[in-house]
């Protein structure tokens, strides 16, 4: 089965998505944020689906912290309106990136839900220079009777607390 | 050095070398980082006895920390004995501070507490004169400054005409006080100056800022209509200045029965039912979405609509920027929480509004490799409305860069002391 754009079967919809599609899942969003398809990206959430990228590292709840993301459906899609509108200095045009995410570890298995965590490990390039991003990221993918959805997904940069630079493009 | 530094700077252009001169940053830190007020922290950092913040002066490491007494430090980080830093951690509790190197420990008030094997030295080491350095260190309002200069005016004084603003500005306090929530740290590949520049920019926000405001409903796209609004930007002196952007948000006491703007509504209920009555709704919820102008500090900090930007020359080229976002201390949960999310909604490496910025200012400092002879322009900017700065003060309108021609004033008095 293709884990994005097939729907399940009801007996699938019904079970949490194997390690192996959920993998299968993650890899492809990281090619749609690659080739920066924002726009097939914003399908592949719930509708409450949350997707955080913290200042610090190891915190439980992230709505009393600043964060560097801290979107629910309407902010992704406003984001993804601003890095395609052209008007952006620092995404038109954004940085070249290159994306791997491995190391998975399934963390808990619910009804229809697995969560995962795994290594991404990031180049980008503009300008004449190569930068590398390096985070933990952690995945909350359900299996809904449209495939399978992202309900969370958290990037904790490895150096999360520390200076970043400008990022025009999403991780 | 021979450089004139006084023919890099006309009243109204500055030479390009300023931004891209190795030899003049070299300077800048001496002339300008040792020998003025530089902010360090906020007293919410700090907020009890035996707390302390890490920071920097200029590119100097030091500590801040609150005595048991309440008393504020400044203290180099560095052991006096062969040099390593004594704390790493960006904040937290501490009674004693003990270099992890040979084991010498200090005071929260740098005083030298403990030598191991002491007996090692003889007679030889005088306790008293080994403290860790600490540098004279004022408060004004909660904004925390140290300086290495002990004859130097107070920082009342340096702050001068820019303690009015200070105080509006706290105001967003929403009469809690304010307090610290946290930061977005963000470099560049850029001089210094060129974000000192940009707090008192408002000529580059509809262009730079356009996906910002394309992201706010109708009426919040109307508030941010910046260059539309009858602003000013006002030479505060010793290279501070202010820019009014939101003429209607200057003081947050004032219009307290206006109605609630669209994007509070939901807050202002929420604030309802957690049982805050009226009046004390009405304060927060004006206090939430900030105040209408910046106050741009000479050299460092800048007191920015709803946050501090802290500026942190690290290299001629490089340049570390800190976004504090600051809330209400003991305030409504409600209210913390919108505030940080409008500060991730434009600040921070991906906010709508950082990473465009960023990338303007490392497009200057690219451009400015070449045309070595070339000036840079501030020349911009016409008469203020009238009788909206204070009498003496020279101002023009909110596009003006007249807050740019006063902190080169500022630097070249400095540079040229």
């Amino acid at each position: 089965m293709s884990t994005l754009a097939e729907p399940l079967n009801p007996a699938e919809a019904m079970a949490a998505p194997s390690l192996q599609y959920a993998i299968q899942f993650v890899w492809a969003e990281a090619d749609i944020l690659d080739r920066l398809d924002y726009k097939a990206w914003l399908p592949l959430w719930t509708a409450d689906g949350r997707y955080v990228i913290p200042t610090e590292r190891g915190l439980a709840a992230y709505d009393d912290s600043l964060n560097i993301v801290n979107d629910g459906a309407e902010m992704r899609q406003a984001r993804v309106k601003r890095l395609l509108s052209g008007f952006s200095m620092s995404s038109a045009p954004p940085a070249r990136t290159v994306r791997t995410v491995s190391r998975f570890v399934p963390v808990t298995v619910d009804d229809n839900a697995i969560t995962l965590r795994a290594a991404m490990i990031l180049v980008e390039y503009k300008y004449e220079r190569m930068r590398t991003l390096a985070g933990d990221v952690v995945y909350r993918i359900v299996a809904t009777e449209d495939g399978l959805r992202l309900d969370q997904k958290v990037v904790t940069l490895v150096n999360c607390d520390d200076y970043q630079h400008g990022i025009g493009y999403l991780l | 050095m021979s450089t004139d530094f006084a023919t890099l700077v006309q009243d109204d252009r500055v030479l390009t070398p300023m931004y891209t001169d190795e030899s003049i940053f070299e300077e800048e830190m001496e002339r300008i980082f040792k020998n003025t007020w530089v902010w360090v922290a906020h007293a919410s950092d700090l907020p009890t006895g035996n707390t302390f913040k890490t920071s920097y002066v200029g590119r100097e490491r030091v500590i801040v920390t609150r005595d048991k007494q309440g008393k504020i430090h400044t203290l180099l980080n560095r052991c006096r004995h062969r040099a390593a830093t004594i704390c790493e951690k960006r904040k937290g509790k501490a009674s004693v501070f003990v270099c992890p190197y040979h084991g010498w420990s200090y005071d929260v008030d740098g005083g030298l507490r403990k030598v191991p094997h002491l007996a090692g030295y003889g007679e030889g080491l005088d306790q008293t004169e080994l403290g860790l350095v600490s540098l004279r260190t004022e408060e004004y309002n909660g904004m925390i400054f140290a300086t290495y200069r002990d004859d130097i005016e107070p920082l009342f004084d340096f702050l001068g005409s820019a303690r009015k603003w200070i105080d509006l500005f706290m105001k967003q306090g929403g009469g809690y006080g304010v307090k610290t929530l946290g930061e977005h740290r963000f470099r560049f590949p850029g001089n210094w100056k060129i974000q000192l520049e940009n707090t008192t920019d408002a000529y580059h926000f509809p262009i730079v800022h356009k996906t910002f405001l394309d992201s706010l409903d109708a009426e919040s796209e109307n508030v941010f209509d910046v260059l539309g609004q009858g602003g000013w930007v006002e030479d505060l002196g010793n290279g501070h200045s202010v820019m009014v952007m939101i003429p209607s948000l200057i003081d947050l006491d004032d219009n307290l029965d206006a109605p609630i703007p669209e994007r509070f509504k939901e807050l202002a209920a929420e604030l309802v039912a957690e049982g805050l009555p009226d009046d004390q709704v009405r304060k927060v919820v004006r206090a939430v979405g900030g105040s209408g102008f910046n106050l741009n500090l000479f050299p460092n900090i800048a007191c920015s609509m709803a946050f501090f930007r802290v500026l942190r020359p690290v290299e001629v080229d490089e340049t570390e920027i800190t976004h504090v976002a600051i809330g209400m201390d003991g305030g409504p949960v409600p209210a913390n929480r919108m505030r940080l999310r409008l500060h991730e909604h434009f600040q921070g490496p991906m906010g709508f509004g950082t990473p465009d910025d960023a990338e303007g200012w490392e497009r200057v400092q690219r451009g400015a490799n070449a045309g070595e002879d070339l000036w840079i322009m501030v020349n911009r900017g016409v008469d203020a409305p009238e009788g909206v700065a204070a009498p003496g003060h020279n101002a023009g309108d909110v596009s003006a860069e007249t807050g740019m021609r006063a902190a080169y004033q500022m630097w070249k008095r400095m540079m040229t002391a």
